[in-house]
């Protein structure tokens, strides 16, 4: 059990599919609701206190042993687009792929088996830093970093964004990041004491359901989602 | 190539391994790269063409942005759409084929799966530049294409496609003499660049068409079956 595999799991550079997807980022640029860093870091606020809290909480809750079907579910029913719905499975298939390579264990193998098309991916990322030897607040950390560092690169491409300033936006968000992090685990805790997945945060970003829709209809776009 | 099956003992293959999950062995993939224009798609069209009616084959495509080649590839109707598989690559096709395959590994596993069985996937790169090459975990050869218009320097300059492919393709031989390119010089610095390693000069609107690399193709089936 290390710590420092923390910062394996989280490197951007982590190759689980993660830098074909924008977060929505695409759809708010083209839209005209990111023109800059000052809205890049409002969309980044709303995302992480919405869809990066949920996120969090779940990996969270796969960590303490919630149970990964129910999680399953339970996520499908936070993410009303399709379209959204698709991609979290197919980037919890990559990160898996990647996960049974550097954490090689018999429970990533068996949720491989049970979901060959994949599970959502804050669920896997749980279950994976489970076998990395991490803990729940590690995971929703994990988690809710991803969910802001995702758009932030994104848009570097998308606007070509000065790349300092987009990190500078993720610097601004740590101390929330910390408060979705802890909010997380805490709705984590109560699933395991009893309270089951309802227990669970279901903050939800209209927009971005609403976004991811239009975003997959595009026939020419940069980002898979 | 002859991985080692047993190294993970997992429900479905990760990414180089030789076998799928039901013991069968996988099909042989072969990736094309090169810069953005030098007729990867066409000569991927022309070896579905050349191919088809011996072999099953599917493709993979990586556009820059979305769908282009995968269209213009069923448009040409090669292959049955359902053997034509598009990856996004958010604006990165080299991270798509080297850093972070994962993507592209779920298309060729996918095709098996629902296509198959297969004895070849042809995995096309977006067009980008001299330094993109596919990783090993992806791909068990690879082809570089480059073309006799981009600049007839362009064997000289070298670079990982162009020096460590397993062959490289100059592409639009019928072009050369209108851009000035001079062929015997792109030939002897290939040579200098890439020792033993084949290289093909080629134009699809002749007659002998894809035939060298079609060839080149069928022996390395034939080695990665034997």
């Amino acid at each position: 059990m290390s710590r420092a595999a923390l910062l394996v799991l989280a490197d951007g550079r982590f190759p689980a599919g993660g830098h074909a997807h924008s977060g929505g980022a695409e759809a708010a640029v083209k839209a005209g609701r990111i023109t800059g860093t000052a809205s890049l870091e409002e969309y980044c606020r709303g995302r992480l206190h919405t869809a990066g809290l949920v996120a969090a909480a779940f990996a969270a809750a796969a960590v303490l042993g919630a149970e990964v079907r129910e999680l399953d579910s339970a996520a499908d029913a936070r993410t009303p687009s399709a379209a959204l719905r698709g991609a979290a499975r197919r980037l919890g298939r990559q990160l898996l792929r990647a996960a049974r390579v550097a954490w090689p264990t018999a429970e990533l193998d068996a949720l491989a088996r049970e979901f060959p098309k994949g599970a959502h991916q804050p669920v896997v990322l749980g279950v994976v830093a489970r076998a990395a030897g991490l803990s729940a607040q590690d995971a929703a950390y994990c988690a809710a970093y991803e969910c802001v560092s995702g758009p932030a690169t994104a848009v570097v491409r998308l606007l070509s964004l000065d790349p300092f300033e987009a990190t500078g936006v993720l610097a601004r968000l740590t101390t929330e990041v910390d408060r979705v992090a802890d909010r997380a685990v805490e709705a984590a805790r109560e699933v395991v004491a009893g309270a089951g997945v309802d227990a669970l945060p279901a903050a939800s970003a209209p927009l971005m359901e609403i976004g991811a829709e239009w975003h997959a209809g595009w026939a020419v776009r940069l980002f898979a989602s | 190539m002859h991985l080692d099956r047993d190294h993970h003992h997992g429900p479905v293959a990760l990414s180089a391994d030789a076998h799928r999950a039901d013991g069968s062995r996988r099909a042989l993939r072969i990736g094309l790269g090169g810069p953005v224009g030098s007729g990867k798609t066409a000569t991927v069209a022309a070896l579905c063409r050349a191919l088809r009616d011996k072999l099953s084959l599917a493709v993979v495509t990586n556009d820059i942005y979305t769908r282009e080649d995968a269209e213009f590839l069923l448009r040409e109707a090669v292959l049955p759409p359902e053997r034509i598989t598009a990856v996004e690559t958010g604006a990165c096709p080299h991270t798509a084929i080297r850093d972070d395959i994962s993507a592209n590994l779920e298309a060729v596993e996918d095709l098996e799966d629902e296509v198959g069985p297969l004895d070849l996937i042809l995995v096309e790169s977006g067009g980008d530049n001299l330094t993109a090459t596919f990783s090993k975990g992806l791909v068990d050869a690879q082809i570089f294409v480059i073309d006799v218009a981009g600049g007839d320097d362009i064997p000289r300059k070298g670079g990982p496609g162009v020096t460590t492919a397993d062959l490289l393709v100059v592409n639009k031989t019928d072009l050369a003499p209108y851009v000035g390119s001079d062929l015997a010089r792109m030939a002897a610095d290939a040579k200098a660049q890439r020792a033993e390693l084949p290289v093909v000069f080629q134009s699809l609107r002749s007659e002998t068409g894809v035939t060298d690399v079609a060839a080149w193709v069928r022996e390395r089936l034939a080695a990665w079956t034997a």
